[in-house]
C-alpha cells in the first residue's frame, strides 16, 4: 500500500498493490470466468439446473465490459478529481474502430453481396473512404481502438488541462464533446452507417461471431480485461503516482506550488482511462451485436457516473460492484416495470449523492466497522464543507474533487 | 372531388343570382376551334362583362363548359347550367359538344381569373390577385390591369399591380414602354422577376434578344438591384431566425446563470423546468378550452404567472430537498440534479403521457410580416423575441433594483462575508433558485409556442444552454445576453453554408476552443480569486 522504494522489482509492487484476501478473490473471479462458464455454458445440457444461458453469457459479458468503463471512470474521478461526462465517447470509439474491422469480416454475405459494407452500398458509395483503409486487417484493428480514442482524449486533455479547465466546466466541456460527436456520426456522410451505425456482424476471425465457442471466449476475454483493467489501476493508485494524483484532486495549487506539474498526471490518468473505455467498448461489440451513435448520447455517459457513485468512489472494487448492480437493476426494471426504470435511476442518483456519499462499499465498511481503516475511500469533497474561506490571495485554498 | 365541385357550384349560385345576364353572343365563340380564337372569346367576355364572366371561366377552367346545341352551358354532374343566365335548365338538354381546352388556355384562364378577381369589393381578395399576377402576368391583362389600375384606391395593391403591369408591358413593341417597365422591375425584390430580366440580357443565335441596347442596360441594372436586394433579405432573414434562436437560448439560460452564479449549482434539471412550463401552458390551454371557451386565445396571458409559479414551486422542492445539503459539493449536485430530471421526465411521461401534447397559438401569434417577398417574419417569433427582452428586463430589475437581488449579488461575490453582515444567505439561495427556475418556466411558455411539449423536450436545450452560460461567464446577466446572441447569430449563418449539423458540431468546437483562451467565459467576475 505504501510507496515503496524503486528498485523493488515491479511484480512485486504489483503484488503488493493487494492484499491476501483480495488476490484470492481475484483468482476466484478469474477461475470461474475462464473454467466454470466455459463449462457451464458449452458442456452441460440445457435442463441442468447449473447450465448457463447465451441470456446469462451476453449480458454478464456486457456488464463486464461496463464494469472497465466504470474502474476507467473511477481512476479519474475517484482518485483524480476529474468527473468527466464524455466517457461514452471513448467507449463508443472503442466500439466503432473494432466495429469496421467486424464490417469487413462480414465480406460478401451482406446483403448487397458487395465488399463494401451494406451501408455504403445503400448511400450508393464506390469505394471505402480514406480511414477505412487496412480495416480487415485483425490486429490493424486492435491497434486502432488503442490509438484513435487515446489520441483524441489526449488532444482533448491537453488543452483542457493545460487552461486548468477542471470542476463542473470540465464535465461540461467533455459532455459538449460526445454530444458534437453524437451528432457527426449520427451523419450518414461521416462514413460509420448514420443512425444505425453498424450490425449483422457474421464472424470474427473467421469464426461465427454468434456460436456458443466465440461467445465464451469473449466473455473470458472481457473477464481478463477487467482483471488486468483492476490490477493496473490498483498498481497505479498505490504507486506513487497514484499518491500525486490523489494530491491534485484534494488540493491542486499546493501540488502545484511543490514543484509539480499537474498537466501530465492528469493527461496520463485521463488518456488511460479513455484506453481503457476503448477496450470495453471493442470488446462490447462483438458481444452485443451492434454500435450505434445512441452510445454517445448525453445520458449513457451521466449513467457511467452513477455505476462508480453507487459502488464508491476511489475504492476501484467498488466501481465494478456498481456495475453490476445498477445494470442488472436496468436489465430487471426494463422487462418487468419499463415504466418505473427512470424513477428507480432517478433516485439512485438522488439516494446515492445524498446519503452514500462513499457508495455501497463505503456502506459495507461502516457496517463492518472499518472506515478509519480504508485506505482512500473517502475523496476530500465530501469531507469539506460549502464555505471555504479564501484566507488571503496567495494561499491556495480549493474546494477540493468538485471545485 | 364531386362534393368540392358541388359546393364551388352552389357557392357559384348564390353569388350569380345578383348578376345579369351575359349576351349570348359573347359566349359563342368560346366553343370556336384553335386556342388563339378562344383565347380572344375570353378577352373579349372579360371586357364586355366582368363580373358575370367569372363562373363561366371557372367552369371552363375546370373543363365542365359544353355546347347544346347552340347554348352554352356549364355541365356539373347530371345537371346543366345556362351559362348565359346561370340557371339551371330543367328537364337538362343533350350535351352535343364539350368544350376543351389545353395548357396554354389553362394558363391564361388563371391569369384571367385572378384579374377578375381585382375588381372584387373584398381587399383581401384583390390583394392575393395582385400578388398571384405580380409572379407572372403577360400582355393579354394589360388593358384588364389597366383598368384595375384606374379603379384601385389601395396603395399596397396598386403597387403591386404596376408590378404586374411592368411584366406585362416586357412584350410591348414599343422600346420605352420597355424601359420603363424594366427600370420599374428592379424596384422589386421578386426572385421569380430574375428569371423574366434574364433573357433580356442574353444572346440567342448571335442575336440580342433584346434589340433596344439601352433596354438591355437597363435590365442589367435591374437584375443586380434585384440580386442585392435578395441577398439583403436573406441575411436579414437570417439574423432573425438567429436572434429569435438567442432569444430561445436567452430564456433557457438565464435561469441557469442564476442558480449558477449565486450557488455553483450545476442544475441538470433545468431542462425539465423548461418542460414544467411548457406543460403549464398546455393545462392553461385546457382549463380554458373548458371553462372560458370564449377566451381561449388568452390562456397564454395566464400561463405566464402559472408557468413562473409551478416551475418555480418545483424548483424551491428541489433545493429544499436536495441540493441544499450538498452545498460545495458541485460535482455531486450535477449528478443529483441529473437524478431529478430523470425522475422529472418520467412524472411528465406518467401524468401526461409518453406522446407529445399540442399546444396550438393564440389568433394573435399566427402569422406573419411580409417584409420583402422572400423575407417572412413570424409573428410567434417576434413575440417571444419581445418576450426575452421583457424578462431579461425584469430580470435586470429585480437583480439592480430590488434589496433580495442586492443580497443575491452579494452572496454570488462572496458567499461567507454575506453571511458576515447578515445576509440570509440559506433564504437566499433558496429564492434564487425559486426565481432561476421560475424564469425557466417562462421560457417553458414561450418554447410551447414553437417546439413540441413532450416529456423528453427538456433534454434537447440543456447543451445549449450550458453552452450559453460556460460562454457568458458565471453569474454574470450581460455575459449570457451576449452569448446567447453570438451562439444563435452564429449557428444560423453557419446553418446557411453548411447545414444544421455540421453548423451545432462546427459550434461546440468554436466553444471548446474559446474556453482555451477565456476560461472564464466572456465576462469573468473581477475580484481576488484563487480559484473558481
Amino acid at each position: 500500500m505504501s510507496s515503496s522504494p524503486a528498485r523493488t522489482p515491479f511484480i512485486v509492487r504489483l503484488g503488493r498493490s493487494f492484499d491476501a484476501r483480495s488476490w484470492l478473490l481475484v483468482g476466484l473471479f478469474a477461475a470461474f470466468a475462464l473454467i466454470a462458464v466455459p463449462i457451464m455454458h458449452l458442456l452441460l445440457p440445457p435442463e441442468n439446473p447449473l447450465h448457463l444461458s447465451t441470456y446469462f453469457i451476453t449480458l454478464t459479458g456486457k456488464i463486464l465490459c461496463y464494469a472497465i468503463v466504470a474502474v476507467a471512470m473511477d481512476l479519474i474521478w475517484g482518485y483524480g478529481g476529474i468527473l468527466s461526462l464524455g466517457h461514452g465517447l471513448f467507449f463508443a470509439l472503442g466500439g466503432y474502430t473494432f466495429g469496421m474491422y467486424l464490417m469487413r469480416e462480414i465480406g460478401r454475405d451482406g446483403s448487397y453481396q458487395s465488399d463494401l459494407p451494406d451501408f455504403m452500398v445503400f448511400l450508393d458509395w464506390k469505394e471505402l473512404p480514406w480511414f477505412w483503409t487496412g480495416s480487415e486487417h485483425f490486429l490493424w484493428a486492435v491497434l486502432l481502438v488503442l490509438i484513435v480514442p487515446a489520441l483524441i482524449a489526449f488532444i482533448f486533455g491537453y488543452f483542457a488541462f493545460r487552461s486548468r479547465i477542471k470542476g463542473v466546466y470540465f464535465s461540461i466541456i467533455t459532455q459538449a464533446l460526445t454530444y458534437a460527436a453524437m451528432l457527426l456520426f449520427f451523419r450518414n456522410e461521416t462514413g460509420f452507417g448514420g443512425n444505425n451505425g453498424f450490425t449483422d456482424f457474421k464472424r470474427i476471425l473467421g469464426y461465427s461471431i454468434t456460436a456458443p465457442e466465440t461467445r465464451v471466449v469473449l466473455f473470458g476475454l472481457s473477464a481478463l480485461a477487467l482483471i488486468g483493467t483492476l490490477l493496473l489501476a490498483r498498481y497505479l493508485v498505490s504507486s506513487k503516482f497514484g499518491r500525486v494524483l490523489t494530491a491534485i484532486r484534494d488540493a491542486e495549487s499546493r501540488v502545484m506550488f511543490i514543484g509539480y506539474n499537474p498537466l501530465w498526471y492528469k493527461l496520463f490518468v485521463w488518456t488511460l482511462s479513455a484506453m481503457l473505455c476503448a477496450i470495453a467498448g471493442a470488446l462490447y461489440v462483438p458481444q452485443v451485436g451492434i454500435i450505434n451513435p445512441s452510445e454517445m448520447a448525453v445520458a449513457n455517459s451521466i449513467e457511467i457516473a452513477i455505476w462508480v457513485a453507487v459502488g464508491g468512489r476511489g475504492t476501484l472494487i467498488g466501481a465494478v460492484i456498481g456495475a453490476f448492480i445498477v445494470n442488472l437493476a436496468k436489465s430487471w426494471f426494463t422487462v418487468s416495470f419499463p415504466e418505473y426504470w427512470l424513477f428507480f435511476l432517478g433516485t439512485l442518483f438522488i439516494v446515492s449523492t445524498l446519503w452514500l456519499p462513499q457508495g455501497v462499499v463505503g456502506l459495507y465498511r461502516r457496517l463492518r466497522g472499518r472506515q478509519t481503516s480504508a485506505p482512500d475511500s473517502e475523496p476530500a469533497a465530501a469531507a469539506q464543507g460549502p464555505s471555504v474561506t479564501t484566507v488571503a490571495a496567495a494561499t491556495p485554498v480549493t474546494k477540493g474533487a468538485g471545485a | 372531388m364531386r362534393t368540392i365541385g358541388l359546393s364551388v357550384f352552389g357557392w357559384l349560385l348564390s353569388i350569380s343570382c345578383a348578376f345579369a345576364a351575359i349576351d349570348p353572343a359573347l359566349l359563342r365563340p368560346l366553343a370556336s376551334d384553335g386556342n388563339d380564337a378562344k383565347i380572344a372569346a375570353i378577352t373579349a367576355l372579360t371586357d364586355g362583362a366582368q363580373r358575370e364572366a367569372l363562373p363561366v371561366l371557372k367552369a371552363m377552367a375546370r373543363g365542365s363548359l359544353a355546347l347544346a346545341g347552340d347554348r352554352v352551358v356549364i355541365v356539373d354532374g347530371q345537371r346543366v347550367i345556362d351559362a348565359a343566365t346561370n340557371t339551371e335548365i330543367i328537364p337538362a338538354p343533350e350535351v352535343t359538344e364539350s368544350i376543351g381546352i389545353n395548357n396554354r388556355l389553362r394558363r391564361e384562364l388563371a391569369s384571367t381569373l385572378a384579374a377578375l378577381r381585382l375588381f372584387s369589393s373584398d381587399r383581401e381578395v384583390r390583394w392575393e390577385a395582385a400578388q398571384e399576377l405580380a409572379s407572372g402576368a403577360d400582355a393579354e391583362l394589360l388593358p384588364l390591369l389597366e383598368k384595375a389600375l384606374a379603379s384601385e384606391a389601395d396603395q399596397e395593391i396598386k403597387a403591386t399591380l404596376r408590378m404586374a403591369h411592368a411584366q406585362g408591358s416586357l412584350g410591348s413593341s414599343d422600346a420605352l414602354v420597355r424601359l420603363a417597365a424594366v427600370r420599374l422591375l428592379g424596384e422589386s425584390g421578386d426572385p421569380n422577376l430574375l428569371q423574366l430580366l434574364g433573357p433580356l440580357t442574353e444572346k440567342r443565335d448571335g442575336n440580342w434578344i433584346e434589340p433596344d441596347s439601352a433596354v438591355r442596360a437597363a435590365a442589367g441594372t435591374s437584375i443586380r438591384a434585384i440580386e442585392k436586394r435578395l441577398a439583403f433579405a436573406e441575411n436579414v432573414g437570417r439574423a432573425f431566425t438567429g436572434v429569435s434562436l438567442a432569444s430561445i437560448l436567452l430564456l433557457a439560460a438565464l435561469g441557469l446563470a442564476i442558480t449558477y452564479g449565486v450557488m455553483g449549482v450545476i442544475n441538470m434539471a433545468h431542462g425539465e423546468l423548461l418542460m414544467v412550463g411548457a406543460y403549464s401552458a398546455w393545462a392553461m390551454q385546457s382549463v380554458f378550452q373548458a371553462h372560458f371557451p370564449n377566451a381561449v386565445d388568452w390562456y397564454l396571458l395566464a400561463a405566464i404567472p402559472i408557468g413562473f409559479l409551478a416551475a418555480a414551486l418545483v424548483g424551491v422542492l428541489m433545493e429544499r430537498v436536495v441540493i441544499r445539503h450538498l452545498y460545495g459539493r458541485p460535482l455531486e449536485t450535477l449528478l443529483a440534479t441529473w437524478g431529478i430530471s430523470l425522475f422529472l421526465i418520467q412524472v411528465a411521461r406518467t401524468v401526461f403521457g409518453a406522446q407529445n401534447v399540442e399546444v396550438a397559438n393564440p389568433v394573435w401569434m399566427a402569422g406573419a410580416i411580409e417584409v420583402m417577398p422572400n423575407l417572412l417574419l413570424p409573428w410567434n417569433r417576434i413575440i417571444i423575441i419581445g418576450f426575452s427582452v421583457a424578462v431579461l428586463a425584469a430580470m435586470w430589475a429585480i437583480l439592480n433594483l430590488s434589496r433580495m437581488g442586492m443580497f443575491v449579488r452579494a452572496v454570488t461575490q462572496n458567499r461567507p462575508m454575506a453571511g458576515c453582515v447578515g445576509v440570509p444567505t440559506g433564504r437566499i439561495d433558496t429564492m434564487a433558485f425559486a426565481l432561476g427556475a421560475g424564469i425557466a418556466g417562462l421560457g417553458g411558455v414561450a418554447l410551447s409556442q414553437i417546439a413540441n411539449v413532450g416529456p423528453d423536450m427538456g433534454q434537447g436545450y440543456i447543451v445549449d444552454s450550458f453552452m450559453v452560460v460556460v460562454l457568458g461567464g458565471v453569474g454574470q446577466l450581460a455575459g449570457a445576453v451576449w452569448a446567447a446572441l453570438g451562439l444563435g447569430v452564429l449557428t444560423k449563418f453557419l446553418e446557411g453554408w453548411t447545414g444544421a449539423v455540421v453548423a451545432k458540431i462546427a459550434v461546440l468546437v468554436i466553444i471548446i476552443i474559446f474556453i482555451q483562451k477565456r476560461p472564464q467565459g466572456l465576462f469573468a467576475l473581477k475580484g481576488r480569486f484563487v480559484e473558481s
